[in-house]
């Protein structure tokens, strides 16, 4: 099962995989557009101390904690991607609660999102790994 | 080949059914609901009534799964006893097991106010059928009294909110949300609660009923065309109780979710287990629990070996936008932040986290928090100065990174 | 506060119906050009700290950015130019020689330029180097006279040693301290996946690069920098660095604050301190002081690796060459004073030394005439920019070439010149870890390769061109080349024919 996988060494911290991962949401042709005077609410994350950086995103976990907290059953796991119905979803935040990576964010339209290695749009491979400069962000089988 | 019951209709059993799937695939399961509904998830009942789910929707699954599950379900049918390896239904059904799970939950406890019986429109807010019947009561004018300020109460002022005219909500506690929040999270709570038109009566009750008027332990008088009553639950233990497996408050299991009955489990709302957190043992009658306490019984039931001793209180739950999420226990030293509505609670004690509160936008991430409380991390062998601001996974080691994550450098 | 005189070199334009505010640019600026006012919600550029290196231009991921030149000029004055007077308002300010880096930007003769290949027609017929094999092997180093055969009438094979190269190329001297680490390991790894080398420089070999050995040229150079034993034995070859193409005549300085960590280790010398490596080698004063050396080196060496003499391009290369090649040294490289630098005083690096197709030229054609060709083989440095340098180079004389400008520019070098400030925002001129990461040898190594491999296939469709398929066949062959645009005494020095001819 290929998985995301950051490498801290590579990691430049800048931000582009949460930019590139908001963008492929949006279905838009064009990042300017889509993304212009909006905020954005990018399933990776940078975290950063000024030493250490990596981009976090859904582990999508053999076991995972998330699916297991859904009080609406708005989250699953299929084919080995933990994936959320926001139709389903009410936004109680419970899987935001449990999950221990931080993985799951609020979409600003009362629902969470999260990643689904871009199983959920047009892009074909994760759009934080096609768009890293640094290939601190691979899609790999491990 | 097994043969597997499960009595109850809610999130354990489908955990209960996905443990014993997990490890066996031929087996029969029988499922026992009391509800004519499919197994539904009890807290979108308040989201049905703000119109955000249908009743659907709220179905954890399609009824295709339990089919290709194998699972024989039994709608609106209760469990009436126990007697040896065979469940008794209250249809006369018989259905003998090798392994049985007990997942009955609980049901709203009633108090017995003066006076009640002479009240036309009285509901309790738990299930389906209490909501579709909410539903139909409630009308663009509607006064509605809500007794109690617990989740449930809070949940189901917010579910009718658009609805009706007017709410109000009391509470004997002298704040809302008594079980999980402190006097000053819960003042902010109230501030929201009022902010968006609830009428909160803390620190009083209605002492007694005349119609469609209580009359308050502080004397006043509240008018209402809707009675609430969500003072709070009570575990089904019977069906346990009458075996003689050991019962406390709620159900006593081991960590492999075990009763004291042979071959019986029980999880859910239903059980008092160890919260960690405290190391007290208590009913934690939350969800992502009763889920996890289902699983781990399905999984032994089915001959694995599973335990389930990380269990914690927690909470997850929004009013209006405002998001509340706590866990663990209050106790120990006192770390906190506060900006406008958001606050951020940490609780330390012997160099563990023991439980938090955050409200508003300090909800995010809380799940990195709730892991240091589940896994016991002691805080010493992690950067917790750092994390303790700010919820990421840089303050953990390397190897956790590099483990977790990816490449370290 | 004084006067300013020194105004903003480049404007930063941004389309702001394109720029989402994502900050990358503010992120990745080691300069710290750009900066978002949160409150205004607006991007705003410090000019004066651009370097017109496009780490920005490139990242922006709508597009947004563009740098360039300041329109605010002196008044125009056609002695004295707008940099002139910059350069004078820079020393009255400081006081100081004036520094810069990589090669000559100054618009001096490219003779590559005005240089033309010939190819078959009719007669001759051309190679389809897709079809038929093409050789673009080379060997460097001192070639017999002749065949020498034992008493059994067998040829004997036995030659001096040699460096074999897959292609006519390699990556020239760079020090670990000039580039970075990462630069170091994707020229390491990529010479080695190519078959060819790469040098050290002046710095050192940095051990976890003993691994690339084989494919590893290890300089000595006036310093004597993390020279010893072992790092001798690591190379396939030693070079004696004597001069360098940007900066003839002088030595360098590698200042104590980039002499950190591994960079010290690696040079042997304590942290902090200033790496100065003399203008001259204070133990050579003549071409015997250059023999006593090379065969020191040898000595080291057990005679098994071929020793390259590396010289810039002056004025009597010939002369030197000449004395190289009877010095026992087996290459000689020469760099030309288009050769790029980490840094070298502007005055030096735009005014001396000549450019390095009239020195091959030369050299070439002088150690024909004295019958030395054979003791040395030549490599070419300072500015070989594309495969037609090289076919044009190899055609002049040379028997492989050496590339380092267009190696950086593979891997991110935007020639913004100013890798003296030590805050390359490539990741290849710097030490500051943060900057370093940004080159992932895993890119940088793959660019190399790729473009390297491309140069060969184009190196193949030219010899095939020409109806040549071995391009030892090709070399000195100077009836493949024709001037344009040159005058006399330049295509006598060449040694061809004005096209048309």
């Amino acid at each position: 099962m290929k998985k995301i996988y950051v490498n801290e060494k590579w990691c430049l911290g800048c931000h582009l995989c949460e930019y590139n991962c908001a963008f492929a949401a949006t279905g838009e042709k064009n990042m300017a557009l889509a993304l212009k005077d909006k905020k954005i609410y990018p399933k990776v994350r940078v975290e950063d101390n000024g030493k250490i950086m990596y981009a976090v995103s859904c582990r999508h976990c053999d076991d995972p904690i998330c699916v297991k907290s859904c009080i609406s059953g708005a989250l699953s796991k299929e084919d080995g991607v933990v994936k959320i119905d926001k139709n389903k979803c009410i936004g109680c935040l419970t899987c935001v609660l449990v999950c221990p990576y931080g993985a799951l964010v609020q979409d600003g339209n009362s629902a969470v999102t999260k990643c689904e290695l871009c199983t959920d749009n047009s892009c074909g491979e994760p759009a934080c790994v096609r768009g890293c400069p640094n290939n601190a962000i691979c899609f790999e089988e491990r | 080949m097994k043969k597997y019951v499960i009595i109850g209709g809610g999130i354990a059993s489908l955990g209960c059914i996905d443990g014993i799937r997990a490890n066996d695939t031929d087996g029969t399961i029988t499922l026992i609901c009391g509800e004519d509904a499919l197994p539904y998830s009890r807290p979108l009942i308040s989201y049905y009534l703000e119109d955000k789910t249908t009743m659907e929707k709220m179905n954890y699954r399609s009824e295709e799964f339990y089919k290709s599950s194998g699972v024989d379900i039994k709608r609106g049918v209760k469990a009436e006893k126990i007697e040896g390896s065979i469940v008794i239904c209250d249809n006369g059904e018989k259905i003998p097991f090798d392994k049985l799970l007990v997942a009955a939950g609980s049901s709203p406890f009633v108090p017995p106010i003066a006076g009640a019986e002479s009240v036309k429109n009285k509901f309790t807010f738990m299930t389906e059928e209490d909501t579709l019947a909410l539903e139909k009561a409630a009308k663009k004018d509607s006064e509605v009294l809500i007794i109690g300020a617990g989740l449930i109460g809070l949940k189901c002022a917010e579910g009718l909110k658009a609805r009706v005219k007017k709410i109000t909500v009391c509470d004997l506690a002298d704040r809302v949300l008594s079980s999980i929040l402190d006097k000053e999270c819960a003042a902010l709570v109230e501030e929201k609660l009022k902010e968006n038109g609830i009428n909160l009566m803390l620190s009083d009750s209605a002492e007694s009923f005349c119609g469609n008027t209580a009359k308050m332990k502080s004397g006043k008088t509240v008018d209402f065309d809707i009675l609430v009553m969500a003072v709070g639950v009570r575990p089904n233990t019977g069906l346990l109780k009458d075996i003689g497996a050991d019962v406390n408050r709620g159900v006593l299991v081991n960590d492999k979710m075990e009763t004291t009955a042979e071959n019986i489990y029980a999880a859910g709302d239903l059980v008092e287990s160890r919260d960690i957190s405290s190391g007290t043992d208590k009913i934690m009658a939350i969800l992502p629990n009763a889920y996890m306490g289902g699983f781990c019984a399905g999984s032994n039931m089915a001959g694995a070996e599973k335990t389930f001793d990380n269990q914690i209180p927690m909470n997850s739950i929004g009013f209006f936008g405002y998001h509340i999420m706590t866990a663990g226990s209050y106790d120990g030293e006192l770390y906190e932040e506060k900006s406008g509505d958001s606050v951020k609670k940490l609780f330390i004690k012997d160099n563990h986290l023991a439980g938090f509160i955050f409200l508003g936008d300090a909800v995010e991430k809380a799940g990195i928090y709730t892991s240091l409380i589940r896994n016991k991390t002691p805080l010493d062998t992690i950067d917790f100065e750092t994390i303790k601001k700010f919820p990421s996974l840089l303050p953990f080691s390397c190897e956790y990174r590099r483990k977790n994550l990816g490449g370290v450098l | 506060m004084a006067i300013n005189y020194i105004y903003p070199e480049f404007e930063v334009i941004r389309n702001d119906a394109r720029c989402i505010r994502c900050q990358v640019c503010e992120r990745q600026c080691a300069n710290e050009v750009h900066r978002l006012d949160e409150k205004r919600n607006v991007m705003l550029s410090d000019e004066t700290k651009c370097v017109d290196c496009h780490r920005c231009v490139s990242l922006c991921p709508t597009k947004a950015l563009k740098i360039v030149n300041h329109d605010c000029r002196f008044r125009e004055n056609a002695n004295w130019s707008n940099e002139t007077i910059k350069e004078i308002y820079k020393q009255a300010d400081s006081g100081g020689v004036l520094l810069s880096s990589m090669g000559n930007p100054k618009p001096l003769p490219v003779y590559w330029d005005k240089i033309l290949i010939n190819a078959s027609q009719v007669t001759n017929p051309s190679i389809d180097p897709l079809r038929e094999p093409m050789e673009t092997k080379v060997f460097l180093g001192k070639k017999p006279d002749k065949i020498e055969r034992d008493k059994d009438g067998k040829i004997m094979c036995k030659t001096p040693p040699q460096l074999e190269l897959s292609m006519p190329v390699m990556f020239s001297a760079m020090s670990y301290g000039s580039i970075s680490y990462n630069a170091h390991e994707s020229l390491a790894r990529a010479a080695r996946e190519l078959g060819i080398y790469y040098n050290t420089g002046e710095g050192g070999l940095h051990e976890d690069f003993y691994v690339y050995g084989e494919n590893t040229i290890v300089q000595v150079a006036s310093g004597r920098f993390g020279v010893y034993k072992d790092y001798l034995e690591a190379g396939a070859a030693v070079e004696i660095k004597m001069g360098q193409g940007a900066k003839p005549g002088i030595g360098g300085h590698l200042p104590g604050t980039k002499i950190v960590g591994d960079v010290s280790k690696t040079r042997m010398i304590p942290e902090g301190s200033d790496a100065i490596s003399p203008a001259p080698h204070h133990d050579i004063y003549s071409i015997e002081d250059l023999r006593q050396l090379v065969f020191s080196l040898k000595e080291a060496t057990e005679y098994k690796k071929p020793i390259i003499v590396k010289v810039a391009a002056v004025h009597n290369i010939a002369a030197i060459a000449s004395g190289i090649a009877r010095s026992g040294a087996d290459i000689i490289a020469i760099d030309g004073f288009r050769g790029g630098t980490g840094a070298a005083p502007t005055r030096i690096r735009d005014n001396v030394g000549i450019p390095i197709e009239l020195a091959l030229a030369s050299v070439d054609k002088r150690l024909r005439d004295e019958g030395i060709r054979n003791n040395v083989s030549l490599v070419v440095g300072g500015s070989i920019r594309s495969a037609a340098d090289v076919v044009k180079a190899i055609a002049l004389g040379a028997d492989a070439c050496y590339v380092a400008t267009a190696a950086l520019i593979a891997i991110g070098c935007h020639l913004c010149r100013t890798c003296q400030s030590g805050k390359c925002n490539w990741g290849i001129a710097t030490q500051k870890p943060e900057l370093v990461k940004r080159l992932n040898p895993d890119i940088g190594y793959k660019r190399l390769v790729n473009l390297m491999t491309a140069w060969k296939h184009e190196i193949k469709e030219l010899m095939g061109g020409m109806g040549i398929n071995s391009i030892e066949a090709l070399r000195g062959n100077r009836l493949m080349l024709r001037g344009v645009g040159l005058n006399g005494k330049e295509l006598e020095i060449l040694g061809i024919s004005h096209a048309g001819e």
